[in-house]
């Protein structure tokens, strides 16, 4: 067999074992960091199958070191065991879920209508209030941002305990709107930055009007956007916690607040707080799984202008 | 951005009659009159003036709410077509100003009055009293010098964030699967997280953190016992539920830049480090800097994981302002003086954030 003519220099062997080294130390980042990031969910999901001598030991692996125990969902209520059997935990449980799906779903509605509304009038006319022209009001808007929630929440809970608002959903509703307000303004007057006049003007022309052109012409166009700041609007609703804990007591308590009162109570009951964590954390891991496409839109508008 | 506004340019020929116009103005002053009407009955009925019970303030709400939507309505019949363009600002407008504007106002007026909820006495104005308590409340002021902590923790974030973000933008397998594993931490909630890594993670005895550090050789791992380490602890457990945050920003941005750019630096011989140094970071500076303010603002609302997992403890070491508020509140139900730091942490933080801003803009576009 003849020598062969071409082959690599010496020198760039080197190189490829430098591009493999640098190689593995990527992945090794990555699944490290993933780890890191995954490690804390998988170690709650498994404790709520635990019982306290597994978690004495320190066992981790299902079916390895340990036999996955409905103990953790039966405390909940949440368990094949007791499906049938009527349980007030699982009565509070549900009600407490459905404060939060509620509270949560309409003001990141409401949010986002609203929002929409005057993204798209400051980006497509020129208003005036008084000494206030639109550079002016899109900050008025987006300045509410630095505002820290402490400060409107002693007011609020007394102006609500006046309107009798206190510990009602709609107050909670009205309050988060406000909170998310602006994120979705954000994201929103960047979408519709993004869609080109013509559109609209060949819709006038064709004789509809103004409110007619953004309902049947921009909106859909606009509709990734507004997913995105939906479901941006929706984790932080649901994740609240600091005006939950102040202005709810027995009737409009969300998900946190159940949360966190059960931490509270000592006498570490490892099993069902884990149950309860995994079920509380459960619809935003989906959320986040299935449409992190539109939650990295989101938060990418910010960003790329 | 300079390609806001004016750009759906429409001459419309309104012809407003004189009767419209009082159709309008009436319409506007009348409902004006009805919640004024209700305002006096509430302070009326409040006083006692007029021999009811006043059950609550319902009644003026209700007057605010037929003001706007009359005020809504009166635009369009007032200027038409131009009108019809103010109905997309206005709902969120006196949103806003019913839910910020007046509470704000409200605020000013708690701030300086003594006001315990649980006691009868109800409301007192007290002058400066508030603001000489919170000029000698070491706790007050140990939880801002908390929150200056806090803040800087983000340069560490930033550096890994912006790590992360890198590698994601690199040639790499699988890389849609990592964005999942990487994000999933923002979507957890604060309280959960506080449970699920601080109180059982981190628990001394059984937690996986604390069986770690002891293999590591920390002979008795506790992560709240020391208040400098219970600080870098609450950091650690807030950055992981931000990192990825800013991590997605500074994505989107590395993403955005054109990849000429980079070739031609290679080209050029600016390469690995440099090539970062010279090239990819400078055109990320806009984006980085966004990014740091928006998490500086999230940063300043920090509260959560701090009430659930240390209350603020040992002695007031990982105490953020918010969670101090909140406990003054839960524990002496004192409005008036809560109020007063709230407002006082909202003067510092405008204060601090406009000149941040201002020094960015100055260091972005210089003068010479």
């Amino acid at each position: 067999m003849a020598e062969q003519i071409f082959h690599d220099h010496e020198s760039d062997h080197g190189h490829r074992a430098k591009w493999f080294a640098g190689r593995v130390a990527v992945y090794g980042i990555l699944l490290l960091w993933t780890v890191i990031c995954l490690f804390p969910i998988y170690w709650t999901i498994t404790t709520s199958f635990k019982l306290a001598p597994d978690v004495m030991k320190g066992n981790m692996v299902p079916w390895w070191d340990f036999t996955p125990k409905w103990k953790g969902w039966d405390s909940l209520g949440i368990s094949p065991k007791y499906w049938a059997v009527e349980s007030t935990v699982r009565e509070e449980f549900l009600k407490r879920f459905t404060n939060s799906a509620i509270v949560s779903v309409s003001a990141s509605l409401l949010a986002v209508v609203l929002g929409s509304m005057t993204a798209y009038g400051l980006s497509r006319f020129r208003y005036k209030f008084g000494f206030m022209r639109n550079p002016d009001i899109s900050f008025f808007f987006l300045s509410q941002l630095i505002l820290p929630p402490v400060v409107l929440a002693l007011p609020f809970l007394v102006l609500y305990k006046e309107l009798a608002l206190l510990d009602t959903r709609i107050g909670l509703i009205l309050l988060y709107t406000l909170t998310v307000l602006p994120i979705v303004i954000w994201i929103m007057r960047d979408q519709f930055l993004s869609i080109p006049v013509e559109l609209e003007e060949a819709a006038l022309v064709d004789g509809l009007s103004v409110w007619g052109a953004f309902v049947t012409i921009i909106l859909p166009i606009a509709l990734p956007g507004m997913v995105a700041a939906f479901i941006l609007s929706l984790v932080l609703t649901w994740n609240e916690y600091f005006f939950a804990a102040l202005l709810t007591s027995t009737d409009a308590k969300t998900l946190p607040v159940m949360v966190a009162s059960q931490t509270g109570s000592q006498g570490i009951n490892w099993w069902s707080m884990a149950a309860l964590s995994t079920a509380a954390i459960f619809p935003l891991v989906i959320i986040g799984v299935v449409l992190e496409r539109y939650i990295i839109k989101g938060m990418a508008a910010g960003a790329v202008k | 951005m300079s390609a806001e506004g004016d750009l759906l340019h429409v001459v419309t020929s309104d012809q407003i009659g004189p009767a419209r116009e009082r159709l309008g103005r009436g319409l506007i002053w009348g409902s004006f009159g009805v919640m004024v009407l209700a305002f006096v009955y509430c302070t009326l009925a409040d006083n006692g003036a007029l021999g009811l019970e006043l059950t609550n303030w319902r009644p003026a709400l209700y007057g605010y709410l037929i003001w706007a939507t009359c005020f809504c309505i009166a635009q369009v019949v007032l200027y038409g077509e131009q009108g019809k363009r103010r109905l997309f600002l206005l709902p969120a407008t006196l949103f806003v100003v019913a839910m910020v504007i007046f509470p704000l106002i409200f605020a000013l007026g708690i701030a300086f009055s003594n006001w315990n909820l649980s006691s009868l006495e109800g409301r007192s104005f007290n002058g400066w009293d508030n603001a000489r308590q919170a000029w000698g409340d070491p706790f007050y002021w140990n939880a801002l010098k908390n929150m200056v902590y806090y803040t800087l923790a983000i340069l560490v974030e930033y550096t890994i964030a912006f790590g992360l973000a890198l590698i994601l933008a690199s040639q790499i397998r699988a890389r849609k699967l990592f964005r999942v594993a990487f994000l999933l931490p923002l979507m957890l909630s604060p309280v959960a997280v506080s449970w699920m890594v601080g109180k059982s993670m981190m628990e001394a005895r059984f937690g996986p953190l604390a069986r770690l550090g002891r293999e590591l050789g920390w002979d008795r791992p506790s992560f709240f016992g020391d208040p400098e380490i219970a600080r870098a602890t609450i950091m650690v457990m807030d950055a992981w539920t931000f990192i990825p945050f800013m991590m997605i920003m500074i994505l989107a941005g590395l993403q955005a830049i054109p990849k000429e750019v980079q070739e031609a630096a290679k080209v050029d011989g600016a390469n690995g480090w440099r090539g970062f140094w010279e090239v990819t970071f400078p055109l990320m500076l806009p984006v980085s800097l966004t990014a740091i303010l928006i998490r500086i603002i999230f940063k300043l609302k920090l509260a959560d994981i701090i009430i659930n997992v240390t209350s603020g403890g040992p002695g007031g070491a990982t105490d953020s302002v918010t969670s101090f508020i909140f406990r003054e509140y839960r524990d002496r139900s004192n409005v008036g003086y809560g109020t007063f730091l709230a407002i006082l942490y909202l003067v510092l933080i405008v204060l601090a954030i406009t000149a941040f801003m201002k020094a960015v803009d100055r260091w972005m576009n210089p003068r010479y």
